[in-house]
């Protein structure tokens, strides 16, 4: 059977959800007209540790319209039943946090009650009279890295390990004749998708509808079960759009356990959306980092020794952990490297996953460092990281199933013009302002998952897919929808893909730049099987135009099939009509093989920026930024365009803005607001562009992907640093680069 | 006139009767004559009481911009004024801007994709269509500086910014008669869910 080759994959596709989303008509889970759904309001601890010490709700229940005030004191218990392993999305050991099972407080702005009532106005009103007292106990609310300790084993396992070694690379360190070394610090960062995670649950009888936003709605049926102790089945989440998550909905938060509580107390389904202040505990953020590099190298620039250490927060209750000194380890060619790591526990709600997780953090450094050491060198950054070139993944010892960095920064360095650059900080100048040019190298391992899809053709020439994946944002809709395309032989127009509902075939959690790795594998798998079927039912017909046709000699293009050689194009309609079939469907499922024991995949990419620096005013600017990326093979060069820039548009935020402030004495986030934390908006952003170098990685998955999103976050901020540097010969270790910190 | 919620409206008035106001309002060309607690913001109104869901809630603090409609032709960021407030004006939002076809801005920010994730886009372009007939976008610096109150989490800025000079360019006057698309997308979203 031949398929003949690709048209849709590769082509700029326009978003196929576009229409709905430009025209309002797109749903995203807080927006489905469920009938007689109440509205519910949080009651948020105001204290970082102790315990509830009562709770008086007596002038909230009489607030007209209020339903029910659901506290420790009355709600059900529930199982929370342990999962024999934690979810990937999950902290990898501790507890997660249980909702009104009693009157522990583990972190200021945990949830102690929540009112239920007929509208959100008398819901709001009706929180805000309600009286907790607490008894406090002392709390852990300073960042202090003497009291940092090892990943427990689960972290461990999870590929966060405490101490790593190769070589020796304190003494290579100590023997080397050029060497840098230095304290980097990343603030506490949240998401601040545009939208407010939000949930609505809905039981009908036994059986539990929640139209919740989620990254992943298989696990969040997954975690509902244990938590409530009922079966999988008897669960179905809806999430059909989500609007930005960027981590901060991989994993079920607690709120998603007070909604499904507030309706079965209440008798009717009820909403609970956070508001913007409420995210800022009630999900997760990138965890405030501390990091120390230390780099040796010889005077050609040949890297002898690095060490990376680096301090993260975690919660009192669970141990979040991220890969931050994965770049340490295999981003350059050097013998001697050692990294450590340690957490910090903090009466805080729990860190989670935020783009690039680890890794941009990791970079951060790792990148700055680099920076750092080709100034000591008096090399230019480039040729210093040329000079030391990861031909392998050292850390695992394994080659790269596909690697054209050096591509990267030969047509990145071009585009931006860096030859251009005087070495020299403080040299280039323009209108009274400083310039300067920074780089840095970019890279995200690429990973992918078991997935199924479903597959459908209609009698009218029509195709629906179906997985249980989602699109936050990256285009998984139009991706999909042309790799189906492709496989089928169809016109876009003609498909049509469904994804976030768990009626549908198990799809991967939708992070880590997975998806089209893992479901659009799934997808084209289905697609076969579905051709297969029907080549094997219109050969076997008879009466059919392909009657006693062997498989090979019968090809599928334009929307039906012809006799290979030549021969008139029987379309999918006279066939299935013919066969008297309204459709054919096709199953297929896709998982790893063992590449990854013998590859290690990454995606990989060069980033170029420059800032102009006012000297009397120390504000930066980000003129321009230009990357260049090895993101295996490019299914969608305009979606994938809007990713790399988009995750520049984070970075500049990660550079120069963004940071929670933090309040020791309450241990709580003081600008939980988008007015005060700070993110880039339309003028912070002038020029920037992404591009692609030919690469295609079959060894990691048949498509020849390599995933997107994580990457276009990473090594955009140490590449902005470096180029503040260079324009002002300040170096800023302490990140985000506030105009103070420049004079 | 369009009677909206019955039920909710009963309920409502039984439930917090002190609280509970009658107002008229117009949405999208239709007059509608809703019950709404006093304290309930336009933007509410619209998404819970008038299920205009394209109007979105990013903060209800007035610092995100994605609830931007406009109340008698002015950007307004409807979770900062109270539906009591509207009282006889009248109010476009994403779903009345496609008048007998895509509006040039929103063809655009498809073509230019505008926008990821989607969530902030109707602010976006509500905002955009309000500047581009208040005159305010005559250079790429003062597009990006009165689109600066409309965050995009996602980091479409640039392609935002084209988006708005392509439909400037296009001229606003000349939206093409395409009802049929317009109600295929309508039916296509209900379709799917």
């Amino acid at each position: 059977m031949n398929v003949p080759l690709a048209k849709a994959v590769g082509q700029p596709v326009s978003r196929v959800d576009g229409p709905r989303k430009v025209t309002g008509h797109a749903r995203y889970a807080g927006e489905f007209d469920v009938p007689g759904m109440l509205h519910a309001a949080l009651v948020l601890s105001t204290v970082p540790k102790g315990a509830v010490a009562a709770i008086d709700g007596e002038a909230a229940r009489q607030v007209p319209g209020v339903h029910v005030l659901v506290t420790h004191e009355n709600a059900p218990r529930l199982p929370y039943r342990r999962m024999a392993q934690r979810p990937q999305v999950d902290a990898q050991s501790g507890d997660q946090l249980q909702v009104f099972q009693g009157p522990e407080i583990h972190f200021n702005g945990q949830p102690v009650a929540v009112v239920v009532a007929e509208t959100l106005e008398q819901a709001v009103h009706a929180a805000s009279l309600v009286t907790v007292t607490y008894e406090e106990e002392e709390a852990s609310t300073t960042f202090d890295i003497d009291r940092g300790k090892p990943p427990s084993s689960g972290n461990e396992k999870a590929g966060r390990p405490a101490e790593t070694s190769m070589g020796d690379a304190d003494a290579a360190f100590a023997a080397a004749p050029v060497k840098v070394e230095a304290i980097y610090t990343q603030p506490r960062e949240h998401h601040n998708a545009i939208e407010p995670h939000v949930t609505i649950a809905r039981w009908d009888g036994d059986v539990l509808t929640l139209y919740d936003k989620t990254q992943w709605v298989d696990n969040d049926r997954k975690e509902i079960a244990h938590v409530f102790g009922i079966p999988e089945e008897s669960i179905r989440v809806v999430s059909p759009f989500v609007g930005g998550a960027f981590g901060s909905a991989l994993r079920t938060w607690p709120h998603v356990t007070v909604a499904a509580l507030a309706a079965k107390v209440a008798g009717r389904p009820v909403r609970v959306e956070l508001t913007r202040r409420e995210l800022y505990t009630s999900v997760g953020f990138r965890p405030h980092t501390v990091q120390r590099v230390a780099l040796g190298a010889e005077r050609d620039g040949t890297l002898t020794a690095i060490i990376q250490e680096a301090w993260g927060q975690t919660s009192a209750y669970e141990e979040y952990a991220e890969v931050t000194l994965d770049p340490a380890r295999n981003t350059y060619a050097c013998p001697n490297v050692r990294t450590r790591y340690r957490l910090i526990e903090m009466n805080t709600n729990s860190p989670c996953p935020m783009r690039g997780p680890g890794v941009a953090t990791g970079l951060l450094a790792h990148e700055t460092a680099m920076d750092e050491l080709a100034v000591a060198l008096g090399m230019d950054p480039v040729e210093l990281r040329l000079r030391n070139y990861a031909e392998k993944d050292q850390h695992k010892d394994l080659p790269w199933s596909s690697k054209a960095l050096r591509e990267c920064y030969r047509i990145g360095a071009e585009r931006f013009g860096w030859s251009g650059r005087q070495p020299e900080p403080r040299s280039m100048r323009e209108d009274g302002q400083l310039i300067g040019f920074g780089m840095a190298t970019a890279a995200y391992p690429a990973h992918r998952s078991e997935a199924s899809a479903e597959a459908t053709l209609f009698s009218d020439g029509t195709a629906l897919i179906r997985s249980a994946a989602s699109d936050m944002g990256p285009g998984t809709y139009t991706s999909i929808t042309q790799v189906a395309a492709d496989a089928l032989g169809l016109p876009v127009e003609a498909v049509r893909f469904e994804l976030g509902d768990t009626d549908m075939p198990f799809a991967p959690v939708h992070g880590g730049s997975i998806t089209l790795a893992s479901v659009g594998t799934a997808v084209e798998a289905a697609c076969r099987v579905l051709l297969e079927d029907l080549s094997n039912v219109v050969r076997a017909d008879p009466d059919g135009p392909f009657a006693n046709l062997s498989a090979d000699d019968l090809e599928w293009r334009d929307g039906g099939a012809v006799r290979r050689g030549g021969g008139e194009l029987v379309t999918f309609e006279t066939l299935l009509r013919g066969l008297r079939l309204d459709r054919i469907v096709g199953q297929g499922d896709s998982a790893p093989g063992d590449e990854s024991k013998t590859y290690s995949s990454c995606a990989f990419g060069a980033v170029f920026a420059e800032v102009r620096v006012d000297p009397d005013l120390g504000t930066v600017r980000v003129h321009r930024i230009v990357g260049a990326y090895d993101i295996g093979r490019v299914v969608n060069p305009k979606t994938a365009h809007s990713q790399c820039i988009g995750g520049m548009v984070g970075a500049i935020g990660m550079a120069l803005l963004e940071q929670a402030e933090w309040d020791e004495r309450f241990g709580r986030v003081m600008n939980g607001n988008l007015a005060e934390y700070l993110v880039p908006v339309c003028a912070d952003v002038r020029e920037l562009d992404a591009l692609f170098v030919e690469s295609e990685d079959r060894i990691f998955n048949p498509l020849g992907v390599k995933g997107v999103a994580e990457l276009g976050i990473c090594g955009v901020a140490p590449a902005i640093g470096n180029a503040v540097y260079h324009a002002t010969g300040r170096r800023i270790r302490d990140f985000p680069i506030l105009p103070e910190k420049l004079l | 006139m369009l009677e909206t919620d019955e039920g909710q409206v009963r309920r409502s008035e039984a439930a917090y009767s002190q609280h509970a106001a009658s107002i008229a309002l117009t949405v999208n060309g239709e007059s509608h004559q809703i019950q709404v607690d006093a304290r309930t913001t336009l933007l509410d109104a619209l998404r819970d009481r008038l299920h205009l869901t394209g109007t979105k809630k990013g903060c209800g603090l007035g610092q995100c911009g994605a609830c931007t409609v406009l109340v008698d032709g002015r950007r307004v960021v409807s979770c900062l004024t109270l539906a009591v407030m509207n009282q006889g004006k009248s109010v476009t939002t994403i779903e009345g801007l496609a008048e007998g076809g895509l509006h040039p801005v929103q063809k655009a920010f498809i073509e230019r994709d505008g926008f990821q994730c989607g969530y902030c886009t109707p602010g976006q372009i509500m905002s955009a269509v309000g500047l581009i007939r208040e005159g305010r976008t005559r250079s790429d610096d003062e597009i990006r500086e009165n689109m600066s109150g409309n965050l995009c989490r996602c980091g479409a800025y640039t392609n935002i910014v084209q988006a708005i000079k392509d439909a400037l360019a296009q001229g606003l006057d000349d939206p093409e008669a395409v009802r049929q698309a317009v109600e295929a997308i309508r039916q296509d979203a209900e379709r799917g869910e």
